[in-house]
This record gives structure tokens, C-alpha cells and sequence, in this order.
């Protein structure tokens, strides 16, 4: 019973810090431009088929395809933002959350188009096996995955603090206008924002290939789990969002060990709508 | 009260008239299944716009009550044999408890939280739905075959009746929907949509109100639920519990004009038309092309049509007179 819930308080922490990332992406986005990106969950399919891409025609480890990811997936948030979310940007509340809806939509058929609705799992990763501690299993992906999740997170928030980039960002995320009267590009950081938000969960996604099923649908979970984690943790946090996919990672699995495992995601949805209704602008908003 | 015009009698009248006789002149059941939709997201949408359009929460979990609606008549009705028209009340009332449920701590929650919160009750019935054995779980409930009749509720030689059946809950809608906006609750409804703070300041109770708005959309929307059931006679939670539903009954709204009264119904009955034929034409390959025109489309509008087509309708009528 102890060895269980050790290894599921484990397992909770592996899934928690990929989610963080995923979530960390997310909240850029909305921190700094007040728009939800429905896509967000078909940005990561996107780049788990760039990684799996490169697995199988190149033979290319996720593990090396990272920064290739990263750059597909930052590439395709600058063209979503300058074409189509920077459009409806003046337009009505509405428009600003229908229109990634579009996007998701268009994104996940694509890929059915193009690779058809079959789940993958690249077979071999470099990454692979497991550690036994004691009486926990690791998974030597997951752990991969979840250790890097965790340094490139911390990376993003040492960008935000100490670059003068990441200080602007910031500051339009405080206040658009004050932040336009000191000189700051707004536009500029609003594409730079949805880049770097889009090129994390592109990043995630190359982490996830290494051990998760890759099919076109594969966001939608993700993502709906990504929009709770980001309420949860406050409105544009990343020190919100990082603890609340943490604290997600734990009610996910502790909820399916000690309840149902066909309810995880029930309960975490649940866990959710309490939190937003005793402090609706979640644990670490303002 | 709001007066209408002659004008706007006549041309009503006229409309009604066509539509009731569309039926009689055209071949083949599938015109008639395209309108069928068009009136049932036609009504979702006008249900979605009393606490969308006219109290300013955006709901994208409306499927839930369709889904409730759908599960209460076809489960009452498969297991004992209950009318499917007291389970369309049933189906209702049910609804509308389970709005009151998680309209109450959502009340408070605006723009972008609403929408996520409504997103993740409508997933939680989903995935309780699917694990639920008493409702079938995921194999979902298929109806049994009784004689076609009004009575039960159901057609196999021709689908004209659901035409009039769906029409006439459209109409219904409307009614409900206009009576909203000219009650009491429609202007305290416009007072919060214009600031939130300055209502809450004078004094309008504006959770009660809102809880009466989710209340009623919900009834609505789960009546369309049973229809639904009806009229397809099988269901599971993947056809009626899933995202898109709520997504294009958002979409018809803002397409003909959220906050209009007629506008979702002009929204369905462009977008309704032009989805079923993409998918009728391209879907059956199943090669997604269908749903990639789809998600251009909800693109296009939003970038060039966010207030919806019934304000520019509108303005070109007024002009004419």
C-alpha cells in the first residue's frame, strides 16, 4: 500500500511537470494579451508529429529534435498571431474566443488529412527503460521529460526576470499602455509572447513523443487540462501556472488511484470549478 | 411592451408561411434534413443567446443540457416506457436543476473563466456519462421501435413531421426569448452587459437574474436534446456530449449577431447548410477536409463578421423603408 502510493505520488510529479510546461505556454499568452488559445492543445500535437517526423525519417532522437520542435512550433504561433489573432485582437470578446476554436479545428483535421487519424508511439527513443528505487518503477522518458520540463521552465522564468525582453513582456503584461508610453514595441512583444508561448508547448510536445500515443486528436485533452491549470494558478501567472500543474499532476493521479481511474480528469475539471468559485481569479492571481 | 412594425408582421408572416410549406415542394428528404438542423442549432442558438448574447456569459458548455435533455426522455422512455414528451419536460426541468447547480458558483465568473468553467462542467457529464451503467454507458441507449405517431413521438416513412415538431420548438424559443429581453430581466440583463460594477452599485440582485437566464437557456436547449434523441433514435456520449455541439451553437449566435433575437437562426441557417453539404461531399472519406473547411470558416467569421450578419441585415432594411 505505502510502495502504491509512493509510486503514484511519483508518477504524479512526472505528468505535474510536463503539464506545468504545457500550462506555462499557455498563460504567456494570456498574461500578455488577455486571449485564450483554444489551439494551445493542437500546437502540442504539432510538435509531437515534428518530433515523431523526425524520428522516423531521419531517425532524428526527440531528444535532439527539441530545438527543431521549438522553432516549427514558434515559426507557426508568429503566422496564427500576424494572420489571424491579432485580427480579431480590437474586435468583440466573442470573436477573441471563438477564433482559436477555428484554429484547433483546422489544425487537428489537418493532421487526419495528412497523416490520418492512426495513433504512433516512436518505438525506439534513445531515452528509454526504467530505474528501479526501491519499490518505484521510473520511467527513464518520463523522467526525462518531466527533469526537462522543469530546467526549460526555469529558463523561462530567469528570461522573464533578468533580459530586458522578458522585463518588456512583463510590463505589457502589467499594463499595455504604460508599458506602450515607455517605448516598449507592444506589438512586437504581442508576436514575440504567442512565439515563445507556442515554441514551449512545442518543446513539451517533443518531450511527450518519447513516451506518449501521437495522433491527431491528442490535444484536446491536453489543452482543456492546460486552460484548468491556467485558471487555477492565476490569470498570466508562470509561477501560477507552474505550481497549479504540479498540484493538477497530483489530483489527476491521486483522484484516479483513490476514486476511479475512469474519473481522473472528472476530478480534475471538479477540482477546478471549487477553486474558481472560492477565488475566482485562482491561487496565485491577483 | 416592444411594438412591432407592420412591416416587420408582414414579412414575419410571409417567412412563416414559406417554411411551412417548404416541406410540400421540395424532393427527396435531404432539403428537409438540412432544415431540420438549421431549426434544432437554430434554436440551441437562440437559447444561447439569453445568457450569451443578452447577459454577456459566454457559455461553450451548452451540449451538457442537450445531453441531459437527450439521456432523461430516451432513459425514461427505454426503461419505462414513459412518453417521450413528459421525458422532454423531465428532460427540461432536470436541466434547468443542473444549470441552477453550477450556475451558482459561476456566476460571479466573467469573459474567459466563464467559458472554461462552462467547458469543464460539460466535460465532467461527459465522462460521467460515459462510465454511468445505468444509462448505457459508452454503448449509449437506442431506442426502441414503436409505431410512428405524434404521441410517441416518432416518424420512420417520412421526417416532415420532426420538420414542424422542431419548427414549432423554434417558435417557442423565440417567444421565451423575446419575452426575456423586454421583461424586467432583459434590461437588468443590458444594465450588467454595460458595467458589471455600475448595476452592482445600484442594487440588482444580478445572480438571481442570471441564474433565471441560465435556467431557461438550459430548459431550451435540452428540450433540442430531446428532439435530438427523437429523431436519430440512438445516442451515446460522443455524439451527444462533445465540444463541437457547444461550439457551434456559439457560432451560429455570433455568425447572425449575438444579442439579436433573430440573428442565430439567420447564423444557422448559413453556416447549417454550408457544413452538412462540406461534410456530405468530403466527410465520408474521412480525410478531415470537411472539418478544415469548417475551421477556416469559424476563422473568416470571426476576423470579418464578429457582430453577425443581422445588424448588417438591419441596416439594409432600415434603409429601404
Amino acid at each position: 500500500m505505502a510502495d502504491q502510493l509512493m509510486q503514484q505520488l511519483v508518477n504524479s510529479l512526472l505528468i505535474g511537470s510536463v503539464y506545468a510546461l504545457v500550462a506555462i505556454g499557455l498563460t504567456l499568452i494570456w498574461g500578455v494579451m488577455n486571449i485564450i488559445n483554444f489551439a494551445h492543445g493542437d500546437f502540442l500535437m504539432v510538435g509531437m508529429f515534428v518530433a515523431f517526423w523526425f524520428y522516423t525519417l531521419f531517425g532524428v532522437d526527440p531528444i535532439f529534435s527539441i530545438p527543431i520542435c521549438a522553432a516549427v512550433l514558434f515559426l507557426l504561433g508568429l503566422v496564427i498571431y500576424r494572420y489571424i489573432v491579432s485580427k480579431v485582437m480590437t474586435g468583440p470578446i466573442l470573436a477573441q474566443l471563438v477564433v482559436t476554436f477555428g484554429v484547433s479545428i483546422f489544425l487537428a483535421n489537418l493532421a487526419v488529412m495528412l497523416w490520418t487519424p492512426d495513433f504512433r508511439l516512436i518505438d525506439k527513443p534513445l531515452l528509454s527503460g526504467t530505474w528501479t528505487l526501491g519499490a518505484v518503477q521510473l520511467s527513464v522518458p518520463k523522467f526525462a521529460a518531466s527533469v526537462g520540463s522543469v530546467l526549460v521552465s526555469a529558463a523561462v522564468f530567469l528570461f522573464l526576470r533578468k533580459t530586458k525582453t522578458g522585463k518588456a513582456i512583463l510590463a505589457v503584461e502589467m499594463n499595455r499602455e504604460s508599458a506602450l508610453l515607455v517605448g516598449i514595441n507592444t506589438e512586437r512583444i504581442n508576436s514575440l509572447s504567442f512565439g515563445l508561448g507556442s515554441a514551449l508547448v512545442g518543446i513539451a510536445g517533443a518531450f511527450l513523443s518519447m513516451y506518449y500515443y501521437i495522433y491527431p486528436q491528442v490535444g484536446g485533452l491536453f489543452g482543456l487540462i492546460s486552460f484548468c491549470i491556467v485558471a487555477f494558478g492565476g490569470f498570466g501567472s508562470i509561477e501560477g501556472a507552474f505550481i497549479a500543474g504540479i498540484l493538477i499532476g497530483f489530483v489527476q493521479t491521486l483522484g484516479g488511484y483513490f476514486f476511479d481511474p475512469a474519473y481522473k480528469y472528472a476530478i480534475v475539471f471538479m477540482v477546478y470549478l471549487i477553486t474558481v468559485w472560492i477565488r475566482p481569479q485562482g491561487l496565485l492571481g491577483g | 411592451m416592444r411594438t412591432f412594425t407592420p412591416r416587420q408582421i408582414s414579412v414575419s408572416a410571409v417567412v412563416l408561411i414559406l417554411l411551412i410549406l417548404y416541406p410540400l415542394f421540395v424532393r427527396g428528404s435531404f432539403p428537409v434534413h438540412v432544415m431540420i438542423l438549421v431549426f434544432l442549432f437554430g434554436m440551441m442558438g437562440v437559447a444561447w443567446n439569453i445568457i450569451g448574447g443578452f447577459a454577456g456569459m459566454f457559455s461553450f458548455g451548452q451540449v451538457a443540457f442537450f445531453g441531459i435533455g437527450a439521456y432523461t426522455s430516451s432513459y425514461l422512455l427505454t426503461t419505462y416506457h414513459v412518453s417521450p414528451w413528459i421525458g422532454l419536460l423531465a428532460g427540461g426541468v432536470l436541466a434547468a436543476l443542473a444549470a441552477a447547480a453550477i450556475g451558482i458558483p459561476c456566476s460571479n465568473l466573467r469573459g474567459h473563466y466563464f467559458a472554461i468553467a462552462s467547458i469543464a462542467f460539460a466535460e465532467i457529464v461527459r465522462i460521467h456519462f460515459n462510465n454511468w451503467k445505468l444509462i448505457g454507458a459508452a454503448e449509449g441507449l437506442t431506442l426502441p421501435m414503436l409505431p410512428e405517431s405524434f404521441r410517441n413521438f416518432m416518424f420512420h416513412s417520412t421526417k416532415t413531421p420532426y420538420y414542424y415538431i422542431i419548427l414549432g420548438f423554434l417558435i417557442l424559443s423565440l417567444i421565451a426569448c423575446s419575452w426575456v429581453s423586454t421583461s424586467r430581466m432583459g434590461f437588468y440583463f443590458r444594465a450588467i452587459k454595460e458595467s458589471h460594477d455600475v448595476a452592482k452599485v445600484l442594487g440588482i440582485n444580478f445572480v438571481r437574474y442570471r441564474l433565471g437566464a441560465i435556467m431557461i437557456s438550459a430548459f431550451l436547449t435540452a428540450m433540442a436534446g430531446t428532439f435530438y434523441a427523437q429523431y436519430i433514435l440512438y445516442l451515446d456520449p460522443e455524439s451527444v456530449l462533445i465540444l463541437p455541439i457547444s461550439i457551434q451553437i456559439v457560432l451560429v449566435s455570433m455568425l447572425g449577431g449575438a444579442g439579436s433575437i433573430m440573428g442565430p437562426v439567420i447564423g444557422a441557417a448559413i453556416l447549417l447548410p454550408i457544413s452538412e453539404v462540406t461534410r456530405v461531399w468530403l466527410g465520408y472519406k474521412g480525410t478531415g477536409i470537411d472539418m478544415m473547411i469548417y475551421g477556416t470558416l469559424i476563422m473568416l467569421i470571426s476576423v470579418y463578421q464578429p457582430k453577425g450578419v443581422w445588424g448588417l441585415l438591419s441596416t439594409i432594411g432600415r434603409r429601404e423603408a
